[in-house]
């Protein structure tokens, strides 16, 4: 029997696999995925497994006695901005303390895990490689089924190896397999959420920017519950709820079973989508559209804005949810830290001179500001993406000039970011200004602190034009990573105690705390001036390349 | 009347490829002019060239009385592109593209625009992402071919078009054509080029190869001839410009230079002639005796340049 005939022969007669069932093949699409990721998937994991550990061994070193944890823990483990980046520690044991080191676990492995389920159904699907295998023996549930399996069994292998490996150290067992599943979990969880956004969309790329704001948002809801000691807040967020098992102190399982549900409820929606749906579309049935355009799409701008509007939309709707839970908590915030006066001041250095309830918003606006410059900067980076695409020649043999089409493209990079911090600043004062009884004064003060931000967000926005004008092959890449930059030097900056000069390179530096304080004019105008500088040399540089390079 | 595409020694690099080498091309108003050459020979760097999308490295360049780069946008009002591989806004719809298009250059002719939607078969309310690749094509030759342009730049238009659409397309270039307006139709279907275009450029590396009407390429050209004779072929390998000479008994078969033909003919007949099929040579066998692998030196000297 050939090797062909032998798996036509066990794929059909496997009650395992059904009977023509929507299952069958899958054990074939498992092997391809491992045969396909066969470099990639033990590196992940075993890299990842080792960090608890050797945090453990670190730890067990350098703070030898309890004392000496506990002033750590102070000092350090306990420090407000600390907590926001990792989440809190739950005592002073070196495996409290190590398991809140490795408090990033959750999100890394979310990452992984999101990306590599994307990889192996959106992905395949648009490139054409699942229609191919559908043709075969398999089943409509397979293909997802199959990569989902992968996924979940990388997961639970890398919390085994986790707690294995905790349990190596001499930590006690318990806490070492409470925090061995939260990873477990967290990546099983944000996998799932890839197969849905998978099921949603048509592109492997919109799939994975759907999918990459849900993981956003879950950190972001974390981080601002833990940083105002905002318990409800955290345990919103998936996130929050994996770190919420209190290891090595008094294990809690139930966050566990509450992502098991949470799992299974976002994988039934996925599965049931993907039994209904057509080979390569989307959930939405492909609709048929008007045959003649509107009278607004007649130029290079009416063009922009229906490239734009969607992402305009979910960006401000998306910065009003997040400033009605951030503006509805800032008041227990403020009263969680009060009695601390170190964390006081620290909120008060991070958030500017007002109260703590609004410096905590000062502070979280100030990270919201940030991923308005995302935003911003994909907007900006779309014109390249017009580009690589061969849409932009079209457009540029018609009689629309090289300015008129960037400047459509450079106005709604501006704008939208704009409307997204505009937004934020106002439901975020209408929220905390309904909790206070203080809606008259808070609107128009957070609205204000939420505008400060937009000049810093313009340069980069600037930046983003520039490379693409003068060096589009790499604008891209230049223009994220001048972004993480600006989020390294603002998150750590003053942790790690870096020189001012290289604080100075981020515009956000430069972006005046005005909560409850005066205005500053000539910061915000001389961030404006920079950004209307570095888009018009960009400008200048786009008009007299090659299209395209 | 202006010439509307003038082109001479245009030269264009990227890095260190020589994408066009002294390129010479000359478009005459009114006519169809054929754009050949297989794929890399520089033909859509030239066309780009033409819209002011790339800047050329030397040589002179005039479209529509203008410089492509410096007046593009004026010029672009003039002219409409379709290129090879129409790529579409996912979440537009066929039917706005057109008409976005159409504005951006100035207008279109909505009646023209239902005309060739209907005989396109195109169905304007599909998205972008929905279309197959015929279909996109067909976007962009509607939202060109709608449009009142004195020019069309046509970039390899037809490909993944079916035989019925290609026919369709042959009608309305054919139908620009006797509205006046002159078209640039970049190709390698052969067929299309014999029956559209009046004039040809081939292209290699980045030069034009040949330039000419198809009669005046052919003419450089051999003919083949099949016959069969009364007598034994004798005197005809001894002919100037008769090559790859068969013989079957009474039968023979032998290309002939074109100035050579009618002495051979002449002693075809002085042997006796039972049975001639003559073929001119098709723009195939021109394409292949500049491309092909043996046919270039196999070609007399002093014959094709």
């Amino acid at each position: 029997m050939s090797r062909a005939a032998a798996a036509r022969g066990d794929a059909t007669s496997r009650p395992a696999t059904g009977r023509g069932g929507p299952l069958t093949g899958t054990r074939h699409l498992v092997r391809l995925i491992l045969r396909r990721d066969r470099v990639l998937l033990p590196i992940w994991v075993l890299v990842i497994a080792v960090l608890p550990a050797s945090y453990a061994a670190t730890y067990a070193e350098l703070y030898p006695t309890a004392a000496q944890r506990a002033e750590y823990l102070a000092t350090t483990a306990g420090n407000p901005s600390i907590v926001a980046l990792l989440g809190p520690a739950y005592g002073d044991s070196v495996g409290a303390l190590a398991t809140q080191r490795a408090g990033l676990l959750h999100l890394i492995v979310g990452l992984i895990s999101l990306l590599v389920v994307v990889r192996h159904t959106r992905t395949e699907e648009e490139a054409g490689r699942r229609e191919l295998l559908g043709a075969t023996v398999l089943g409509r549930a397979a293909p997802l089924a199959a990569a989902l399996l992968v996924t979940y069994a990388a997961d639970l292998l890398l919390g085994l190896l986790v707690a294995g490996g905790l349990v190596a150290t001499d930590l006690p067992a318990a806490g070492s397999v409470a925090f061995g599943l939260s990873v477990t979990l967290a990546g099983m969880f944000f996998a799932t959420v890839g197969a849905l956004a998978a099921q949603l969309t048509e592109s492997a790329g919109a799939a994975r920017g759907l999918g990459l704001a849900v993981l956003g948002v879950a950190y972001l809801v974390r981080l601002a519950g833990d940083a105002g000691g905002v318990e409800w807040l955290s345990r919103l967020s998936p996130l929050g709820l994996a770190q919420r098992t209190h290891p090595y102190t008094s294990e809690r399982w139930w966050p566990l079973a509450v992502l098991v549900v949470l799992t299974a409820l976002v994988g039934a929606l996925a599965s049931g989508l993907a039994a209904r749906r057509d080979l390569g579309a989307g959930v939405l049935p492909q609709r048929l559209g008007p045959a003649t355009a509107g009278g607004a799409l007649a130029g290079p701008l009416g063009l922009a804005w229906r490239l734009n509007r969607v992402a305009l939309l979910g960006w401000t709707v998306g910065a009003a949810a997040l400033g009605a839970v951030l503006g509805g908590a800032a008041e227990a915030a403020g009263s969680a830290v009060e009695g601390n006066e170190a964390v006081a001041r620290l909120m008060e250095r991070l958030g500017g001179s007002a109260s703590v309830a609004e410096a905590y918003l000062g502070a979280t606006l100030s990270i919201t500001a940030l991923a308005a410059a995302g935003y911003g900067i994909q907007a900006a980076l779309r014109m390249r993406a017009e580009e690589t695409a061969q849409r932009a020649e079209p457009v540029l043999a018609t009689g629309v000039s090289r300015s008129r089409w960037l400047l459509g493209h450079l106005a709604f990079a501006l704008l939208g970011p704009t409307a997204v911090l505009v937004v934020t600043g106002l439901v975020t004062g209408l929220a905390y200004g309904l909790s206070i009884g203080d809606v008259a004064g808070r609107v128009p003060r957070l609205t204000g602190a939420a505008l400060a931000h937009v000049p810093a967000v313009w340069v980069l926005v600037g930046v983003a034009v520039l490379l693409f004008g003068l060096l589009p092959r790499v604008s891209v890449g230049v223009a994220w990573a001048a972004l993480a930059a600006c989020l390294l030097l603002g998150q750590l900056g003053a942790v790690l105690e870096l020189s001012q000069w290289l604080l100075d390179l981020s515009p956000f530096t430069h972006t005046p705390q005005v909560l409850g304080g005066p205005v500053p004019r000539t910061p915000l105008l001389a961030l404006t001036a920079t950004a209307a500088a570095l888009s018009a040399a960009g400008l200048l540089a786009f008009r007299r390349r090659d299209l395209p390079r | 009347m202006e010439t509307p595409i003038e082109i001479s020694g245009l030269v264009k690099t990227f890095g260190r490829t020589r994408a066009l080498d002294g390129l010479d091309l000359t478009v005459r108003a009114g006519e169809v002019h054929g754009f050949l050459g297989p794929n890399g020979a520089g033909k859509s760097t030239a066309i780009r060239v033409l819209l002011g999308l790339l800047r050329a490295d030397a040589g002179a360049v005039r479209l529509l009385g203008g410089d492509p780069w410096r007046d593009a946008v004026a010029l672009h009002r003039r002219l409409a592109y379709v290129p090879g591989d129409v790529t579409l806004w996912p979440n537009l719809t066929g039917g706005e593209v057109i008409d976005l298009l159409g504005r951006m250059r100035g207008g279109l002719d909505r009646a023209r625009r239902d005309e060739l939607l209907a005989a396109f078969e195109l169905d304007p309310r599909k998205k972008g992402r929905a279309y197959s690749k015929g279909n996109r094509q067909k976007v962009g030759l509607v939202a060109a071919l709608a449009s009142d342009a004195e020019l069309l730049i046509l970039d390899e238009p037809t490909s993944g078009l079916d035989p019925l659409m290609e026919e369709v397309f042959q009608h309305w270039v054919r139908r620009a054509r006797a509205d006046g307006r002159t078209v640039l139709l970049s190709s390698h279907i052969l067929g299309e080029v014999e029956a559209l275009c009046d004039r040809v450029t081939i292209i290699r590396s980045g030069r034009a190869a040949e330039a000419g009407t198809l009669s005046e390429l052919r003419h450089l050209q051999r003919t083949s001839v099949d016959a069969e004779l009364a007598g034994p072929p004798h005197g005809l390998a001894g002919l100037p410009g008769v090559h790859d000479l068969r013989v079957d008994g009474d039968r023979v078969r032998f290309d002939v230079d074109t100035p050579a033909l009618d002495a051979a003919l002449r002693r075809l007949t002085e042997i006796g002639v039972r049975s001639l099929v003559s073929r001119p040579p098709t723009l195939e066998e021109l394409f292949l005796r500049h491309y092909g692998t043996a046919a270039p030196d196999a070609a007399p000297a002093g014959a094709t340049r």
